[in-house]
């Protein structure tokens, strides 16, 4: 996850090794999905466009999958995704202090992107480790007991 | 990386920050550098160590454990020659040593068993030999080659062993169901979906005993007649993903996994598939949707997934913790497993402890032990010595159960009688800060927005009840939004398609019934005895206890205080946000909540 | 790795896995153990582990087992570090920050003396 901008080309190319690596059937999709998801950062139509004709499977299947999984995104994300528990352990630990804040020092809503395309900002369900509420994760770092004043600090671990 | 002999810990914390905490470790630096000492001595940042009230910056020296505080710039060259040169304790400046860890750090654990986390903590879990070395894949070897998959299952009937998932279905009857059933292939699903807001006991059984469940999931399969199995994990855990994906491959090396496992007849695989974030696909249904690259949209039952499952063939569906429980049935026997628990729920329970309580964690309890053992006695009583107020069980489908039921036996039918469920074993504690009536539109928010939307009364209802408790916590709820609520509730309980919509009321009913005396004062005195609803509540700085530090006005994101250096502040309450930084940051506790 | 193809095979193998680990509780070695599941890591144990790993290479401490281990369950007290020396029980540590860790690598495992401040009593 930082990602780079990939023209059409490239998607293309993605898209046909990752069905020839995991093979064309239906049960692959979601796997398939998610590492789009991780290389792009996001599901674009291009890339729905050809694993529909590589998998045989209609892109109007295709897209009402990619969205209803809350992980898998059809939208470009940021450079970095945050993604903050919002559930109910953390909430209970604290948590709703640490998201205020978070917005606020990144001046996004939930599920926005900020315009120089450096974060996004999601929520994700339980993450299991509500013993360290409230927890947040950026890109693949995970933190614990997180206080408002320490997210000027994690944040500014990241270009 | 340089050997340090000692280390100065200096408080970063906002109030040491405040009193020049930085301009104090520039100086030691300084100061290290001119005395020669910057080889041996480390300066580093830390938390807050002296109490709000201190009078900073503070700062420790390790290894020798000295707490100094109100230091200046100019102290320094003193500490450091009689500190690290001459090596005395600069008495001036000593600060009485706070116990670095308090009484908290004694978790009494006497009321525990343990049979599913057994060997958590003391195995690598990514090295199979561990696991082998604890009689680990011995209950298969005695399965596969002594007792036929018949006698397999009456085993697991005899142990009285339930679904851990929360559905509590005997688990040996599920599995006659399948070997039952007729079809060209079977299939043998552990559902490590763990959705459940709080509860975590999956991830770390998955995490720390990955074989556990692949060798309960071997014998399943065997007593099943299943030939596939897969893994259901949810995304949320790359950890669990990761290590459950390097013990299958160890035990397909070792010859556990494939054909003719242990030189029997029997051949069986496994394989790991993960989510991709939706609470919905922990419902058997949905999750095999979800396997098949669909939607995860539950389904109706019957035909039940033990007929038309996976692909339309037989399946069968447990949780991670009801296959880590097999072997030990298998090796101990059914009688010693049905020994334990209570009443008809045999065996252990772990509990995901979470939210208000001291000992937060993992445990594992016989049933039959009461709530209000787990929350005192294992999980050491309520934080910061606050007042008990709810527990809520079972996740976002359970219920919030008062002081009142703390003392019932643990259990499936005890939690269900009391309007609550055991679910996954998730226990959130609340103390009395926590507002019933929020709490309540915090879990309709989750249930709403994790509503697969298939079923009407579950997508639509549920959103009807969250803008009714939403409108009360913002003070405009009206005497016959409570009648209202209820009728929702009801509805969407007897109406929906699947658990999620079933249980969505819970949370609500149950705070109904307990926390009334909330809701009618959100309602009719348009107050938050809890003082947690930002529109019901207003901040207050107090005269007298003010010394005009300044502090809060420049923490506001608002803008909102005014007054000047050492005279009492004010909160103008039109641009005041309620966002309670400065109520959280004051040394001085003067400001209140309203 | 060999294929298990019978129970005694199984067997065999197990008494290996046991021989291995006696050998290694009278080989003199100490083991520090570090829960690192998804909780420790979320509460610092990287930080921890490494602070373990530089001072035992930056020492050249000798006769040390460095082993990683899921959670045990006490997440309150992540990061926790454990220590085992030789004929010794297990000591428990919480909330261990990497100063932390330093000062029981070199009180309680290199010079045998418990750090019982840190230490949580079972």
């Amino acid at each position: 996850m930082p990602v780079e901008v990939k023209v059409d080309q490239d998607v293309r190319k993605i898209v046909r090794t990752l069905v020839e690596e995991k093979g064309p059937e239906k049960a692959e999709l979601i796997p398939i999905l998610h590492e789009i998801n991780s290389e792009l950062g996001y599901i674009s139509d291009e890339a729905i466009k050809e694993l529909s004709e590589r998998m045989n499977i209609p892109s109007s299947h295709i897209y009402s999958v990619a969205t209803f999984y809350r992980m898998l995104s059809t939208e470009p994300r940021g450079r970095h995704v945050i993604q903050f528990c919002e559930s109910a352990p953390c909430h209970v630990a604290g948590g709703r202090l640490v998201w205020e804040k978070l917005q606020r020092e990144l001046g996004l809503s939930k599920g926005e992107t900020s315009e120089d395309e450096k974060w996004s900002l999601i929520t994700t369900s339980c993450l299991g480790v509500c013993g360290v509420g409230p927890v947040l994760v950026v890109d693949n770092n995970i933190y614990g007991n997180v206080t408002p004043e320490q997210v000027p600090g994690i944040l500014s671990n990241y270009e | 990386m340089a050997y340090f002999r000692s280390h100065i810990l200096v408080s970063v914390d906002p109030i040491c920050v405040e009193k020049g905490a930085y301009d104090l470790i520039d100086a030691f630096q300084d100061e290290l550098v001119k005395q020669g000492l910057v080889d041996e001595v480390q300066v580093l940042e830390t938390s807050r160590i002296g109490d709000p009230h201190s009078e900073g910056p503070d700062l420790m020296v390790y290894p020798e454990a000295v707490h100094y505080a109100n230091l200046s710039v100019t102290d320094v060259p003193f500490l450091v020659e009689e500190h690290f040169v001459k090596g005395r304790v600069a008495e001036k400046f000593m600060r009485e040593i706070e116990e670095v860890v308090d009484e908290e750090l004694s978790a009494p654990q006497a009321k525990e068993v343990r049979i599913v986390l057994k060997n958590i903590g003391d195995i690598d879990p990514l090295n199979i030999e561990e696991y082998i070395a604890r009689d680990g894949y011995l209950a298969l070897g005695q399965v596969l080659l002594e007792m036929s998959p018949e006698e397999t299952i009456q085993e697991v009937i005899d142990s009285g062993l339930r679904g851990r998932g929360g559905a509590g279905f005997p688990t040996g009857l599920k599995w006659r169901f399948i070997r039952a059933a007729e079809g060209d292939q079977k299939f043998m699903i552990c559902n490590a979906d763990e959705g459940d807001p709080g509860a975590f006991a999956n991830r770390r059984v998955l995490e720390g005993d990955p074989h556990s469940v692949i060798e309960g999931m071997i014998i399943a399969a065997y007593a099943a007649g299943a030939s596939q199995g897969y893994i259901y994990c949810r995304a949320e855990y790359p950890i669990a993903v990761q290590t459950m994906k390097t013990a299958i491959e160890q035990a397909r090396n070792f010859g556990l996994l494939g054909e003719n496992i242990l030189g029997s007849e029997f051949s069986f695989d496994l394989e790991v598939r993960m989510g991709a974030g939706a609470f919905v696909c922990g419902e058997e249904t949905a999750l095999m949707a979800s396997i098949e690259g669909k939607r995860g949209e539950p389904r109706p039952r019957p035909p039940f997934p033990a007929q038309k499952g996976l692909w339309d063939e037989p399946s069968n569906i447990n949780n991670v913790e009801t296959f880590s429980n097999i072997p030990q049935i298998i090796l101990n026997g059914a009688e010693w497993f049905a020994s334990l628990g209570y009443e008809k729920s045999t065996g252990t329970k772990t509990f995901s402890m979470a939210g208000d309580v001291k000992n937060t964690g993992l445990i594992e309890v016989p049933f039959g032990i009461s709530l209000r053992e787990i929350i005192f006695d294992v999980g050491g009583g309520i934080k910061d010595d606050k007042k008990f107020k709810a527990i809520q069980t079972g996740g976002p489908m359970g219920g919030c159960l008062p002081e009142s039921y703390l003392d019932l036996p643990m259990d499936y039918e005890a939690l269900d009688k009391a309007g609550s469920i055991l679910g996954s074993g998730g226990l959130v504690a609340m103390d009395e800060g926590t507002c019933m009536v929020d709490i309540a539109r915090f879990f309709m928010e989750f249930t709403q927005e994790e509503s697969c939307g298939k079923c009407t009364p579950c997508r639509i209802g549920t959103r009807r009840i969250l803008e009714l408790l939403t409108r009360i916590c913002d003070g405009k709820g009206k005497p016959e939004d409570i009648g209202t609520l209820r009728m929702l509730c009801d509805q969407i309980n007897e109406n929906s398609l699947c658990g999620l919509g079933k249980g969505a009321p819970n949370p609500v009913k149950s705070t109904l019934e307990h926390f009334l005396d909330e809701y009618e004062a959100h309602i009719y005195e348009k107050r938050c005895p809890a003082k947690v609803c930002k529109a019901l509540i207003r901040f207050e700085i107090l005269d007298g206890l003010c010394t005009g530090c300044t502090l809060c006005a420049r923490n506001c994101p608002v803008d909102a205080i005014s007054g000047e250096r050492r005279q009492l502040h004010v909160i103008d309450p039109d641009i005041c946000i309620q966002c309670g930084i400065c109520e959280q940051i004051c040394p001085y506790d003067a400001i209140e909540i309203k | 790795m060999s294929t298990i193809k019978s129970l005694d095979d199984l067997k065999k193998i197990r008494e290996q896995a046991l021989q291995k680990q006696q050998l290694k509780e009278t080989s003199g070695k100490k083991e520090v153990i570090v829960g690192m599941g998804t909780v420790g890591i979320a509460a610092g144990a990287r930080e921890t582990l490494k602070a373990i790993l530089d001072m035992i290479e930056s020492e050249n401490l000798e006769d040390i087992i460095v082993r990683q281990t899921g959670n045990i369950g006490l997440d309150s007290f992540e990061p926790i570090v454990q220590v085992v020396l030789p004929g010794e029980e297990k000591v428990t540590y919480g909330k261990v920050t990497p100063e932390m860790a330093r000062r029981i690598v070199q009180e309680h495992v290199v010079d045998g003396k418990v750090v019982t401040e840190y230490r949580i009593e079972s």
